[in-house]
């Protein structure tokens, strides 16, 4: 049950992020999370959105560089130490983790954390027994 | 063994060619003597007259002309005949100082045109071939220069000239164009214009390419016979001498001929003006020998080349010129370090996924030299983690200081970013000179 994000590239210039996000609005495409990792010279713009298509086509033709990268939404129980218990199960079955990023989903209100690991079949295997992955059409819905 | 224009000259022997040379050059030099105060007094200044230039040997003895001479004669001072038998005059962009102007007699145009029909045929062209033309066309030597070549062996010329480029694709796919003619960054842009409209080599009839007017690698060159799905040859010029088609590749593209029986080559000691022997690497230096309007005699070049006369599999004998780097005029010197731009070009081509875009920026700052390359990512480079793009650019950063010497720093930056060229490149932008 993986979903697709979008990634896309961002030069540290001024208005970057703005133009990117205007074309976003210009075809209506909702995010759902989003997260930026930055270094000095650029950063790279993560998107999880309710049109992955749609919101692709739309960055495309805009000339942005962008990418699709499989990754996996899991939903978190609400308490101490929820996240850390997806964590354990993660770190026992030796799957590195290269980046995440939390949000709350729109129709339950319940958190969830976008993964991205080395290895999504292993990581959907040993997480599936005790939490609930999210499918693309949860995201979209 | 291919096809040749002129089989005589492009195959004579040694001997025949010095013959010719000598003789020639000794002409020219009474001719000018003559008719031009400005080579008189140089060499009345060195103590020498016509009848001590008999033979190629004797080249050496003259003075050399400098580019700050044309400027200094500009516009008619080097002219050798009077200015009604002259048909058509051209001009440098002078893009490094004030402008120089050349003119040309009709028998100039039919050596022009001679000279760039050779280029043609070695790079495997015939009169059934469509030749469009993307160089500029103008004062610019560029354009009228292959329509000429073209246009003499029968060729059907697209006199396209620059600009436009998704029309220019439309038109080498609708017309058949099957060979082109521009500078290998404008031949860049189209090859990715034309990936961007989704046309592919297929569909196009392109077999050749010949790109000059700027240096250029030998991995900018697979990389347009890749996109284009063509055979790039290297062809060389300069307003000055003629135009395009002073020396030219053939197909093992090993170097490109001179047609030595207009123009004699030597290479000197940039330094010392000293000839240097033959393999040895040093400034290119040109005496016309054929050239009536206009005839330059010992033209130092600036560019940088080798010269040399290893037997080649084309069958041609024309000597043979090497550009390893460029012209002495791009060299940049950069915490001592003398760094061409091409170097910069092949260390980049030589990583995975890259394309030749890019733009180099010097600065000092504190009273140090910084070189920032600005490269743009390709889709084949981005990936969604920050540590592989960061294994691209230290790739790269590696690569670049292997081939050069010194350190630089690595600048991604979006696809489309920087500029386009669409006759020469200006790859560098040197802030120290507004500091000097």
């Amino acid at each position: 049950m993986l979903i697709k994000q979008l990634s896309v590239f961002v030069e540290n210039k001024k208005g970057r992020l703005s133009a990117i996000t205007d074309i976003l609005r210009q075809s209506e495409i909702d995010i759902r999370a989003l997260s930026v990792a930055d270094t000095k010279d650029f950063g790279i713009l993560r998107l999880i959105v309710n049109d992955v298509d749609k919101a692709y086509t739309a960055l495309k033709n805009g000339e942005c560089l962008v990418s699709l990268t499989d990754v996996i939404a899991v939903q978190i129980t609400d308490r101490p130490g929820g996240l850390a218990d997806a964590m354990d199960i993660l770190s026992s079955a030796e799957i590195s983790v290269e980046y995440m990023y939390a949000f709350i989903s729109k129709s339950d209100g319940l958190a969830s954390v976008i993964l991205r690991v080395d290895d999504n079949q292993k990581a959907q295997n040993v997480l599936s027994d005790k939490f609930k992955l999210l499918t693309q059409a949860e995201i979209s819905a | 063994m291919g096809n040749y224009y002129d089989k005589a000259m492009e195959c004579a022997t040694l001997n025949e060619m010095e013959s010719l040379q000598s003789f020639r050059l000794s002409q020219t030099v009474r001719r000018v003597y003559e008719n031009v105060p400005f080579y008189r007094d140089r060499m009345i200044e060195k103590g020498i007259t016509p009848d001590d230039i008999k033979s190629v040997a004797d080249l050496h003895k003259l003075p050399f002309v400098m580019k700050q001479d044309l400027r200094d004669t500009y516009p008619y001072g080097l002219f050798a005949v009077p200015l009604e038998d002259v048909v058509r005059l051209h001009a440098s962009s002078g893009t490094t100082g004030k402008q120089i102007v050349v003119g040309y007699t009709r028998n100039d145009l039919e050596i022009w045109n001679d000279c760039a029909a050779r280029a043609l045929v070695a790079a495997g062209g015939t009169k059934a071939d469509f030749m469009h033309v993307s160089y500029g066309y103008g004062l610019f030597t560029g354009g009228l220069g292959v329509h000429g070549g073209a246009e003499k062996l029968g060729m059907t010329v697209i006199p396209v000239s620059t600009g436009n480029t998704a029309r220019q694709i439309n038109i080498i796919k609708d017309f058949g164009s099957t060979l082109i003619c521009c500078t290998p960054s404008y031949a860049m842009f189209i090859a990715e214009t034309m990936r961007d409209m989704g046309i592919t080599k297929d569909q196009i009839k392109l077999k050749a390419g010949l790109f000059g007017a700027e240096p250029w690698t030998q991995e900018m060159r697979a990389t347009l016979e890749d996109m284009l799905g063509l055979k790039a040859y290297d062809i060389y010029g300069l307003t000055e001498i003629i135009g395009p088609g002073v020396s030219f590749e053939c197909e093992e593209q090993t170097g490109m001929h001179i047609c030595e029986d207009h123009f004699i080559p030597e290479i000197i000691d940039p330094d010392t003006g000293e000839v240097l022997p033959l393999g040895e690497q040093g400034e290119l230096v040109f005496t016309c020998i054929t050239k009536e309007a206009f005839p330059l005699l010992r033209y130092r070049t600036r560019d940088i080349a080798v010269l040399s006369r290893d037997k080649c599999s084309c069958g041609r004998t024309l000597i043979k010129m090497l550009k390893p780097k460029g012209r002495t005029d791009d060299m940049l010197i950069i915490r001592g370090v003398n760094v061409f731009p091409s170097q910069i070009e092949t260390a980049l081509l030589s990583v995975a996924g890259s394309e030749p875009f890019y733009h180099i920026n010097v600065d000092r700052i504190n009273n140090n030299d910084t070189l920032e390359i600005e490269v743009e990512v390709s889709e084949a480079m981005f990936s969604d983690t920050i540590k592989s793009m960061e294994d691209i650019e230290n790739t790269i950063k590696a690569a670049v200081e292997s081939v050069i010497g010194i350190g630089a720093k690595i600048t991604m930056c979006e696809p489309k970013t920087l500029k386009r060229f669409e006759g020469k490149a200006a790859h560098v932008t040197d802030r120290r000179k507004l500091l000097d």
